[in-house]
């Protein structure tokens, strides 16, 4: 048992470094660096995100994991790790450019034809088109197969009508992939049709969603007759759900822990210690000191299932169950952390103000950002389900939509 | 990254697993909570053959000279097995305390007997209810002679020396060797919530003992042989835990009601996803204070506290899981629910609570 890098990892690692330190300012100390969740993209970080994707790409270190004929440099995952650790030492601008390349352009190496391939991989890479996902409905959410936005045939077109929602910087992106019911009578995965779309497209409508820590990181994108040339299509017609399923797939593998931007336990610990409580500091409270220790294991506890995945991943093997957990666990935890923080402030936790003379720093914020992070890319209950029947193999849900026409499943959004 | 067991390592712990499954089913641990007979002493025997009691002891003293990842994964298949031996007291206490405080003499004395289970050892610290600390010893040593109490002592009535915490004349607490078979010793078994792992009390009435090494250290040594023990003992707690949801899970796959099996149920399956979690958590951290154990590691005092506690937890869990899941028939004295619900919170107590391990975890991280 060790924690060292193999010599190959070593070299890789090295190799990296090298090249960051000749093109990219490193962090100091104090410097946080910037969520591409939490941030609110304006076009000047978007054009810095963008000079940094292609300076990237000239020097073959954009989408590494990426074959080389499409231009990556098919790098293993424990590289693509390795990378990451590199990269996050160094003054970067937040990257925009996961969806598509973590989970799409995957998907369209897999699903798409050359043409697509031809066309749209390689301005991925470089970043020069951005690319959002448009998957979740209004009441397709968990249930994603339930989608209801159509795409009709019309001669070399496809018309497309219906409404998405949770779209990430869907202002900003110059295409997307999204997922239609073009089958009302099959039954609910086979009646599903994946496209690429312009997102510049006439009779496409993009209106911000306000969330409850006041930023903007979504959208609902409202699709009027909006008109797709059938060669956009990824797959054959009705057979989408595969499609979607390798994004979905992907989507799990790019998410893991979260939690850039966001408090550390580190920082939980340095509270406790300030903080006064009764003229001692409050890590002197007993009650404190049990509660940050139950924080402490499930935080560590993550960070160790990492490497234990990481050490999988090294081996050229795939990650056992423990890497299933981490979203699970790691988003619950955060929100934990932030509301035991507030506590320990008291009633000064409830100030957002930063010119009070209180200095709660980002413990408020981590508070109304973490709900989301329970439910975006598979809600805590889903992942629950997912545990419970992938790695301890329990029966899947008894569904009364399964072998039932699209068309007659029963549905509906409110009490009635 | 090399954050796993070695080949080699796993192929021992297969080894393990095997030969429990067939010498230490739990009608073994059973028998002996029926019975009443302490342990199992072919189990101990066959415990002793097959290494496992000195694997961490080096050959020269009569062990097999493994490491303390070995160790460790022996004890995660002997808690699988329940296995109703006095393991964690000898192997992980008093041998342990041996190994790294005793001079020449006691290891030459006693480290072959206890890796050989001729002799079986224990560690004696509580005197009462309450939180282990320095200022609750009371028992004294002066002149090579002891004087106190000591309750409950795992595995104390079976044991055949003890390491025992008491206080000197001077007034610091030291840690001292004590032959258990000479008179002036009286022992008492007690009723132990688990009685396939005995409790008992010992009275020390100007009883024979000497300094472990040659002047029997202080609180630190009581603190750094309880770290050792906790990341032992969290394998054993691990290994239990994770057989106690194998068990369950299997159980709700064969149970029907209202027309299918249990384990179809969201209420049952998100109820057996969380222990899972659970569990995952505390091997992670268990893995990382048998990394530290085994290198010396400065961190090993932060990540035993963190092992022990969610072992405990985790364990614990699992035994109350246990009993829930199986229904009515989790409350029978016949079905082995109730091995693991007891057996969890024996290990849980035998080395301070878990509370009172993550008060010394928050004491590791705060310095």
């Amino acid at each position: 048992m060790d924690f060292n890098d193999t010599p190959d990892e070593v070299a890789f690692r090295a190799e990296a470094r090298a090249w960051l330190e000749k093109n990219a300012e490193p962090m100091r100390p104090g410097d946080k660096s910037e969520s591409p969740a939490l941030m609110r993209t304006k076009p000047s970080s978007i054009n810095e995100a963008q000079t940094w994707q292609s300076k990237k790409a000239d020097a073959g270190w954009a989408c590494i994991t990426w074959p080389k004929k499409y231009g990556g440099r098919g790098a293993t995952a424990i590289q693509n790790v390795i990378w990451g650790q590199e990269e996050k030492n160094f003054k970067t601008p937040p990257n925009i450019f996961t969806i598509g390349q973590g989970m799409l352009g995957p998907t369209i190496m897999v699903h798409g034809s050359d043409e697509q391939k031809d066309r749209y991989l390689k301005p991925m890479l470089r970043g020069e088109e951005i690319w959002c996902q448009l998957f979740s409905e209004p009441s397709a959410g968990s249930d994603l197969a339930g989608l209801r936005t159509s795409a009709v045939r019309d001669g070399d077109d496809w018309v497309i009508n219906g409404q998405k929602i949770w779209t990430s910087g869907a202002h900003y992106c110059d295409f997307g992939m999204i997922v239609t019911r073009t089958d009302t009578a099959a039954r609910k995965h086979e009646g599903i049709t994946y496209f690429i779309i312009d997102m510049k497209s006439p009779g496409i409508d993009i209106r911000p969603i306000k969330q409850i820590n006041g930023a903007t990181n979504f959208s609902e994108v409202f699709f009027a007759d909006v008109r797709v040339p059938d060669r956009n299509r990824v797959g054959s017609v009705n057979e989408g759900w595969k499609g979607a399923i390798t994004t979905l797939m992907n989507e799990r593998a790019a998410i893991g822990g979260g939690g850039a931007g966001l408090p550390e336990f580190e920082d939980l610990l340095q509270l406790v210690k300030q903080v006064e409580w009764n003229g001692r500091p409050a890590v002197e409270d007993p009650s404190v000191r049990q509660q940050l220790a139950r924080l402490y294991i499930r935080f560590k506890g993550l960070e160790y299932a990492r490497y234990r995945t990481l050490t999988a991943l090294s081996r050229g093997v795939t990650p056992g169950p423990e890497s299933s957990i981490g979203k699970l666990v790691g988003a619950a935890l955060r929100q934990e952390m932030a509301s035991f923080a507030m506590e320990v402030l008291g009633s000064a936790g409830a100030v957002l103000d930063s010119d009070e003379g209180i200095d709660v720093g980002a413990w408020p914020q981590s508070f109304l950002s973490t709900p989301g992070m329970r439910i975006a890319g598979g809600t805590d209950e889903i992942l629950r389900n997912i545990v419970a029947e992938r790695v301890l193999r329990l029966p899947p849900d008894i569904r009364q939509d399964k072998d039932v026409a699209f068309k007659d499943i029963p549905t509906g959004t409110k009490a009635s | 990254m090399n954050f796993d067991f070695s080949e080699d390592q796993k192929l021992l712990q297969k080894t393990v697993s095997e030969y429990l499954h067939e010498h230490s089913p739990l009608t073994v641990a059973r028998q002996v909570l029926e019975s009443g007979s302490r342990y199992s002493e072919t189990l101990w025997k066959g415990a002793a053959e097959m290494g496992w009691l000195g694997a961490a002891v080096p050959e020269e003293y009569g062990g097999s000279g493994f490491g303390h990842l070995e160790l460790a994964l022996i004890a995660y298949e002997l808690g699988a097995a329940l296995a109703p031996i006095p393991f964690s007291s000898s192997v992980c206490l008093a041998t342990e305390a041996l190994m790294i405080a005793g001079n020449a003499r006691q290891k030459e004395r006693w480290l072959p007997a206890l890796a050989s289970g001729q002799s079986i050892g224990t560690f004696a610290l509580t005197e009462g209810p309450g939180r282990y600390a320095t200022d609750a010893v009371k028992t004294t040593f002066a002149d090579g002679r002891l004087n106190g109490t000591k309750v409950p002592v795992c595995d104390g009535d079976v044991a055949d020396i003890a390491v025992v915490v008491a206080r000197r004349s001077g007034g610091g607490t030291g840690v001292f060797l004590v032959e258990l078979h000479q008179p002036g010793i009286e022992r008492h078994p007690l009723t132990s919530v688990d009685a396939s792992r005995p409790l008992a009390r010992i009275e020390f009435g100007d009883s024979r003992a000497e300094p472990l090494g040659d002047a029997g250290g202080d609180w630190n040594l009581v603190e750094q042989l309880l770290d050792r023990a906790a990341v032992l003992m969290a394998f054993e707690q691990l290994g239990g835990a994770a057989r106690a949801l194998e068990m369950t899970r299997d159980y709700c796959m064969g149970r029907f009601a209202f027309g299918r099996p249990v384990a179809s149920f969201q209420a049952i399956k998100h109820r057996l996803a969380d222990l899972y979690v659970e569990i995952e958590l505390a091997r992670s951290n268990a893995y990382y204070a048998a990394w530290a154990l085994s290198t010396g590691s400065k961190r090993l005092a932060a990540s035993a506290a963190g092992a022990r506690a969610s072992a405990s937890d985790a364990f614990e869990l699992a035994g109350k899981e246990m009993i829930q899941l199986h229904g009515g028939v989790g409350f029978t004295w016949e079905f082995d629910c109730h091995l693991f619900y007891r057996r969890a919170k024996y290990l849980a107590l035998a080395l301070g609570s878990a509370n009172e391990w993550r008060d010394r975890l928050v004491r590791a991280i705060a310095a």
